[in-house]
This record gives structure tokens, sequence and C-alpha cells, in this order.
């Protein structure tokens, strides 16, 4: 094929991609851009990490060493087989806080330091040379190998000279789809687009160039396997060591890699699109290597012996004479050149920009005036500039090296370059304690021994590291040998390097995070990251704020540009509740404008910026306690509260008994109203009958007029007895009675009332039994009221007990200065569903007439016991009715005699 | 912020959803010892090694690795969709 065919197929194919990307692009800017933010779209992005090397690399990989192509393929499968516990928290992470790229994360996380935004931006420099040198390389073989007419081969004779152009039209390709504008969230829908299409295309590519291996050359899947075996040399048995080291180093690489993290990370969208790639991707992996060691094992069979494996692809098409596949095979191995390249170099600008130039930028402008300018055509200036130089690099790497014959070799040790920023970031993800002089000594720890035991001598001996140097050592010191430091001499080399840089970088992230102190704004975004799950807030970094939203409206004009800034600052606002374009300026809204300039220029420079403007505002040791503080005093108001609503839950049962109760009061008071009419009128009602019959009659008797008149005296008496016993009780249960307390002897108390209540019904005999040995007490108390009570006893027994032979014991007993009186008759007792309410007003047990009162006597008693800090109550069980009247030894004056006034009143309420 | 401790005993749902969850962690270690499987198998190092058995074999633990975790991720969706801050709060 002639190279101008071959030049305008490349030219098609990326004005294809330029149609795509704009596309895209256009539709992402009008909102309609739902597609392109599917899964499916971001698992095929992910495809970014199969780049020609992948494509021509892993055939001549697994023609040289077999099976073990399949580690570089296995290890980013182990990582997304296991998303959930690693991807998914750093895709979570960089959503929130909008990093724009792995060293915007690293310095983010360690407080926002610039110190290890620059340190992670030299090294993936450094390691991104190799990488993108591989990519010209790849293309220019390409070139090389497909251009076969004579006459032109004196063009493709200088592989360097395509290398060139590649890399400019490749820098321009990337200048205009990944810098056409500063995005606020650093994610380019053009250009994730255009990858996406390219993934396509080169698993197409690879999948046919196997088919046609598979089924055209061989016979099938059990013809390709007896040519394997066929086809297997020794070298092919599986190393253990680098086996195992090579599945660990590539699971590092797809976190680390910079292209790798701004695909995954800074470009995802949704949590759903990564479970969706945790298994998609592995499948597109999977696929792609499916038929790299058919190609190869056919490739060895059939080509002459000494041509590149690594070209097996391409060649092997062209040897058979399928031009077509070949082509195919040459666009897919130059689509997965081209989106390494744009991608990588978009990512490694972005940090170079951020992390570099910028802050060197506003540090020179800092001593000059600040707020002059757009700073967004800078940023972008630099970005353009920084794509070239990244290129550049990338060439001239190509150029010192010569073209490794090997492309596994060069990747691996970009591989190795970058997983030095796998401690620090998984301090970031896991490590609370992880600090920002721990992950700084790792990082430079690791990255040296990495350049000195792997990039130096990968130029080759007598470029940087002469050849006694490597073999000897520095100044002849053995164990300084590059391939064997310390002695460890029996590793691979590539092993030996991983081995001792990610070791002691491990030790020195360790060594630094347990020695240092972190600052306050460290252990801020410490917190932050490491507990990305529990946010409910986002952690204060601002607390004094002395600028003026004016101020901040010109720095944040330059960055986002001027109607951006002004719609975000009006939301601001409007989110406070002011109308206009200044917000208060409150830490809230100093947290919201740094994440959305850190979106564009990451998280150390906008806060810089910021901290330049707004003054010494940042947070110290003394605000995190007070945000400490702050939250714990929020959670002792909740506890307060909690326990407030429980006191108030008590109250209100307190009340509702309270009201049960009174509910209960008011009907006995309205029974005892009722009960008190019928009491009075009863007697009034026969006193008006019997007077009126006087009145009106003339004739009468005189014994008919004495008995009425008898009648309407004994009625009167009854009635004003209910009265004074109705007073009596009335100042009883307020507690105002005047008790006479005196000393006294209880046995004539007893001998009084025995005496008093014989005059009830006088007709009947009682034998009084009683011990007079115990009655012989001196108590004090107000004898008049005991007696009192002792009558109401013994007449109610003369007047209820129903034996034939009545008989009424008296016992005394003294107990813990407690007098206790027993008052047991030979009745019938009372009936135990009455028991409860004899103490009650009105309460009677048996028909009035015969008892002739009122039923206040029991109620009576029971307050003048109460008023002398005693009690009576009814003891059942003793063989007929029994009293026991308690009451103290001694009464004393006022408080026991106040106190069961009170609780007389309290059960009266 | 809360203070309440989260239940001890989960119903069936967040149960089942809380396993998968451990099952998406111990995936990647299960395979890893399969994968490093074929350096146990004794060849003789001067023959050529069996590598197209074991080639079969790689890349039969592979495709079953992707099902796996395709099944696994497919029940974790739910998770994901409602605020992952309740279901993931305790696991860390």
């Amino acid at each position: 094929m002639s190279f101008n065919m071959l030049v305008l197929t490349c030219l098609a194919y990326v004005i294809v991609l330029f149609v795509v990307a704009s596309a895209a692009e256009r539709a992402a800017s009008e909102g309609r851009a739902s597609w392109l933010r599917s899964p499916v779209i971001y698992t095929l992005s992910l495809s970014v990490y199969c780049t020609a090397w992948t494509f021509y690399g892993a055939v001549g990989y697994a023609a040289r060493s077999g099976l073990e192509f399949m580690t570089i393929y296995l290890g980013p499968t182990l990582v997304f087989l296991g998303w959930w516990v690693t991807l998914r928290k750093l895709v979570r992470i960089g959503r929130e806080n909008r990093v724009t790229s792995i060293a915007d994360l690293i310095s983010a996380r360690y407080g926002k330091s610039n110190l290890l935004g620059v340190i992670v931006t030299l090294l993936c420099i450094a390691a991104g040379a190799p990488y993108i040198a591989l990519q010209l390389q790849s293309i220019s073989q390409s070139f090389t190998v497909f251009v076969t007419d004579p006459s032109e081969v004196g063009l493709t004779a200088d592989p360097t000279l395509i290398a060139f152009w590649t890399a400019i039209g490749l820098a321009f390709f990337t200048i205009v789809f990944g810098t056409r504008t500063l995005d606020a969230n650093e994610q380019h829908p053009g250009v994730v687009t255009a990858i996406a299409v390219e993934a396509v295309v080169k698993l197409l590519a690879l999948i046919a160039v196997g088919v046609f291996v598979v089924w055209f050359v061989a016979t099938g899947p059990a013809d390709i396997l007896s040519r394997i075996d066929a086809q297997a040399l020794p070298e092919w048995h599986i190393q253990p060591g680098r086996w195992t080291g090579l599945i660990l180093l590539s699971a590092i690489a797809i976190i680390c890699l910079p292209r790798m993290f701004q695909v995954t990370v800074v470009e995802n969208t949704n949590d759903q699109h990564l479970a969706t790639a945790s298994w998609a991707f592995p499948l597109y992996l999977f696929l792609i290597s499916l038929f790299v060691l058919p190609i190869a094992v056919v490739g060895l069979e059939l080509m002459p012996a000494g041509s590149n494996p690594d070209m097996f692809v391409l060649t092997l098409p062209l040897y058979l004479g399928q031009d077509g596949l070949a082509l195919l095979s040459f666009l897919g191995g130059f689509s997965a050149a081209t989106s390494m390249v744009i991608v990588a170099s978009l990512a490694l600008a972005t940090m170079v920009s951020n992390h570099i130039v910028v802050p060197l930028w506003l540090r020179v402008r800092s001593t000059r005036n600040l707020d002059s300018g757009d700073m967004r055509l800078l940023v972008l200036s630099v970005r353009r500039l920084s794509i070239s130089l990244v290129l550049a690099l990338g060439y001239f790497y190509y150029i010192i090296t010569g073209g490794s014959e090997a492309l596994a070799a060069i990747g691996l040790i970009a591989f190795v370059g970058v997983a030095q920023m796998l401690p620090a970031l998984i301090g970031a993800l896991f490590w609370r304690g992880a600090s920002r002089t721990g992950a700084a000594l790792g990082l430079v720890t690791g990255m040296a021994l990495w350049v000195y035991t792997l990039f130096l001598p990968s130029f080759g001996p007598g470029v940087f590291l002469t050849a006694q140097v490597m073999e000897a050592g520095p100044f002849g010191i053995a164990w300084l040998r590059p391939y064997g430091l310390f002695g460890l001499t029996a590793l691979d080399p590539l092993l030996h390097a991983l081995f001792w840089s990610l070791f002691l970088n491990a030790l020195a992230f360790c060594l630094g995070s347990f020695l240092s102190f972190p600052s306050p704004m460290e252990r801020v975004q410490g917190a932050l990251f490491v507990n990305i799950y529990e946010r409910t807030g986002p952690a204060r970094s601002w607390t004094r704020p002395v600028a003026e939203a004016e101020d901040l409206l010109p720095i944040a004009q330059r960055i986002l540009g001027a109607s951006e800034a002004q719609s975000f600052f009006r939301a601001q606002a409007a989110l406070q509740g002011k109308q206009g374009f200044l917000p208060d300026i409150t830490p809230e809204f100093l947290e919201a404008l740094e994440l959305k300039l850190s979106g564009s220029v990451g998280a150390a420079t906008a806060h810089a910026m910021l901290a330049q403007s707004v003054g010494t505002a940042v947070v110290s040791v003394e605000d995190l306690m007070a945000v400490a503080s702050e939250t714990a005093q929020i959670m002792e108001y909740s506890a307060q509260l909690e326990a407030k609503s429980e006191e108030l839950t008590r109250t209100a049962r307190k009340l509702r008994e309270a009201n049960e109760m009174l509910q209960k009061l008011s009907v006995q008071k309205d029974a005892f109203l009722s009960q008190i009419s019928h009491e009075l009128r009863t007697p009034m009602t026969s006193i008006r009958a019997f007077s009126e019959i006087m009145m009106d009659t003339d004739a009468m008797s005189p014994e008919e007029r004495t008995h009425f008149a008898q009648i309407i005296h004994d009625e009167s008496i009854r009635l004003t007895r209910l009265l004074d016993d109705l007073l009596d009780l009335s100042v009883l249960e307020h507690g105002q009675v005047q008790l006479n307390v005196a000393p006294v002897v209880l046995r004539e108390l007893i001998d009084k009332a025995v005496r008093a209540s014989n005059s009830v019904q006088a007709d009947r005999k009682f034998r009084i039994l009683r011990d007079r040995d115990p009655e012989a007490l001196e108590i004090v108390t107000d004898a008049g009221r005991l007696t009192q009570v002792f009558i109401n006893v013994l007449s109610n027994a003369r007047k209820y007990c129903m034996s034939d032979d009545p008989q009424m014991q008296i016992k005394v007993r003294q107990r813990k200065g407690m007098v206790e009186v027993d008052f047991i008759d030979n009745g019938t007792g009372i009936p135990r569903d009455k028991q409860a309410l004899i103490f009650e007003k009105f309460s009677r047990l048996t028909d009035e007439m015969q008892a002739g009162g009122a039923g206040l006597g029991l109620a009576i008693c029971r307050e003048i016991m109460h008023n002398l800090g005693g009690d009576i109550a009814y003891v059942p069980g003793q063989g007929g009715a029994a009293f026991r009247v308690s009451f103290p030894l001694v009464l004393q004056p006022r408080e026991s005699q106040s106190k069961p006034a009170e609780e007389q009143t309290e059960a009266a309420e | 912020m809360s203070t309440s401790t989260p239940p001890e005993f989960l119903a069936r749902g967040s149960y089942r959803i809380r396993r998968l969850m451990d099952a998406a962690r111990l995936l990647p270690v299960f395979c890893f010892v399969l994968l490093i499987l074929p350096l146990m198998r004794a060849s003789p190092e001067t023959d050529a090694p069996p590598t197209a058995s074991e080639s079969v074999y790689l890349f039969l633990v592979w495709f079953g690795s992707i099902l796996a975790v395709f099944l696994i991720s497919r029940g974790l969706r739910p998770a994901l969709e409602k605020r992952k801050d309740d279901l993931a709060k305790s696991e860390d």
C-alpha cells in the first residue's frame, strides 16, 4: 500500500473522530447528552488502558513469554472485581471534591498541599514520557511495516520523522478537543466519546484478525490449541515471581495511571456506571486478550524467522495477502495509540497547569496587581503549551532510547513509575492518620529509587548510567548496583525495582505519617476523604471570612468567565435569600466557591487564590476544636431535647392521671352533694309533715301532741348532728382542726369510751375482753379526739354485731413508736366487697333506720386518725369485724400533724 | 451524627445486600488465588510448558469471575441507588 494512501486513511479516520467529538461536544452543551453519559460510553472510555502496547505489544509479549502477557489484563480485572472496596470510594471522593487529576486528589487530601501536587505531576510526567514514546514508536513502526512499496521506502526509512509528525498531529487534536473550554468539572464529553469510538475500532480490529487466524488460517479452536502446544518454548514457563508481581503491578497501574484516573474518576458522572464497568471492562479486556496467543502462535509458525513479533497483528494479514484486514488492523493500532496519547497528554497538561504553572504565576502576580486579566485564557494557554510539552518529552524519550525492541518493557517501566503513588493514594482513601510529610517522603523516596533502578537504566548503558556503573555499581560499590540494590541480585530487574521502590516508599510514607503532626487543613481533608460515605455536610475549611463579595467576584470571573461567575454568585445569593449578585461571605459560600474554582484549577490553587483575597481566614487547630465542640453541642442539645421530650411524655401521663382523678372526684362530689341533700331532706320532710299536722289538726290529744313534738325534736337533733358531723369532717379534711395534745394514759381513754358507748342500745349486753396491763401506756395525743374514734368503733359494734352472745375484744400493742389498738367483735364481720367502702362518706352497709346515723362516722374517724398522725383500718379474717386504730405514741405537735393533713389533702384532690 | 446504634439484626432484603457486599469484597481475593494456581502445577522445566491447557484454564477462570461480578453488581444496584450512606455507614 502506498505511503500517501496510508496517510490519507489516517487523516480520514481522524476527521471522523473530529466529527464525532464535536457532535458530542455540541450535544453536551445543548444538554441532550444523556446518551453520552451512559455506562456503555463510560466502560468503552476505560479501554484507553489498552494502548498500542496492547494492540501490538501483547502479541509480541505472548510470542516471547507465553501466557505472561495476560498478567497485564488480569491485574485490572481484579481491581474491577473489587470495585466495591476501592474504586467506588475513589470515584465518590473524586466527584464530590471535583478532583481534576490524580495529583489534585493527592494534593487535596493532604491539606491542599501544592508541594505534593508538584511531586506527583513530575512523577507522572517522568512515567508518562516513556509511555507516550511507546505509542509514537508503535505508530511509526506500523507505518514502516505497512509501506512495502520500494519506491516509497525512503519516506519511511526514518521512523523518527513519522513519530515527529504523529506527535504534532496528536498534539493538535488534543488541543482542539481537550482545551476548547475551561470546563467547570474538567470533563470532556467530546474526547470521551471519541475515545469510546476508538475503543470499538481497536476491539473490532483485533477480533477480526483473531477470527481470521483461528478460523481461516487454522481450522478452529482445537487446531489452535494444538498449534500453541507445538510452538510452546521453554521460555514460556510461567515464572512465579513475575506472574504474581506483574498481576499486582498492573492492578496498581490501573488505579494510578494518570490517564486511567482521568477516565475512571474525573470523567465519571454516576456510581451506577461503575457498577456496569465492574463486569463490562473485564469483559472488554477478556475479549482483547482472547486472540493474542493464537495470533502470536500462528505468526511464529508462518512468518519468516527474525520478524518482529510486536508487529504480527499487522504483518500477518499482510503476509497472507489480506490487505483490507491489514488496513483495519492498522487503524486499530492507530486508534489505540491516539486514544492513549490524547487522554494521557490531557491529564498531564491539567496537572502541569494546575500544580506548576498557575501557582507560579499567582506567586509572581501577587506582588503586582492581583485582579487584572482573564485567567481562563492563561490557564488554557498553559494547558495547550503543556500538551505540546508532554508530547515533546515523549518524542525525545523515543529519540534518546532509539526505540526499544520490546514494547512491553517500556510500558512496564511506566507502570512501576506510577505505582509510586499507590501508598499515598491508599492512605488518602483509608487512613486518616496519613500525613502530608509522610506522603511527600514516600513519593520522593519511591521516585528516586524508580529513577535509579529502572528509569535511567532503561535508556541503555552509556546514556545516563555508564556500563561500568551498571556492572559494578557507582564508585565500585557493589551493593549500590542499579539492578542489584543491597545485594538483591536474584530478582528480575523489573521486580527488583518494583520491590525496592514500593517497599521503601511505603516505609517512608508510614514513618513520616507516624512522626509528623498534620496541619488542621490536612486533618479536615483527611476526615472528609476517609469518611466520605458518612458525610453529613461539607467540612468547614473557612471560618473567619474577612473579604467582601465584591473582591471575590473578579477572581471568580477570571477563572470561570464573567457570565458563569455571575450566575454562580447570583444563585448563591438566592440560596441565602438575597437579591442581586453579591451573597454574604459565609463559610458555606466560600466552601462552594472554592469547590467551583477547584473544578477548573485544582484544589490547591483554588484554595491559595481564595486565601490570598480572603486573608488569613484559613482554619487553625482552634477552629477545628470549635467545629468539634459545635458538633458536640449539637449532639448534647439533641440529647437534651430527647430528655425533655421524655419528660414531657411523663408530665402528660401525670396530667392524664390527674385528669382522671379529677373526673372521679367530680363524680364523687356530685354523689356527695346529692347524698347531703338526701340526708338533710329526710328529717326536714318529717319535721315539716308533723309540724303541719300539729298546725292543721285542732283536735289533738296531748299524748299525740307530745308524740309529734318528740318526733320533731328527734329529727332536729338528727339534723343538728348531721350538720355537726359535716362541719367536723370539713374541718378535719382541711387540717384546720385544733388539737389539744397532752399526755394521757391510754387505759383511761378506753374506759371512758367503753362507758360512753354503753348508752347505745343499752339493752344489749356486751362482754368486753381486755388485757389491762398493755393498756397502761402513757401517750401524748389529743385525748378527746382519740376517745371519739374509740366510741365510734365501739358503738358501731354494738349496733351491727348480731351475735347472740356479743363480745368485744380490745387488744393494745406497741410497735416502733406506734400504738395499735384492735377492736374485734364476734359478729359476722364485713363482707369483702364492702370493706373498701366503709370509710367513705355516707356509706352504710345496712338500712338507715336501723343504724340511725348519717354514715359519716367512720369517715370522720379516718380523718381524725390522719390528723393524729395515725390511721384506722379494717383487719379482715379475725373472726368478726375488726378495726385497727394506730397512732404514734407521742404526737409531734406540728410536722406529724400537718403531714397526714397534707396527705389527706392530696388524697382528696 | 445520630446517637442511635444501628440495628443488630436486619430484614431479609438488607441482609442479602450486606452479604453481597461481602461477596464483592472477597471476590478479587478468591480470583487471585485461582489465577496463581498454574504456578503450583508441576511441569518439568526443560520441556515445553502446557500453555494450551493453562490458557484454557485461565480464560475459563477469567470468564467465570466476570460472570460472578456481573451478578454481584446487578444485586448491588439498589444499594447504590438509595442514598448509599445508609447501607455503607457501618461497613468501613
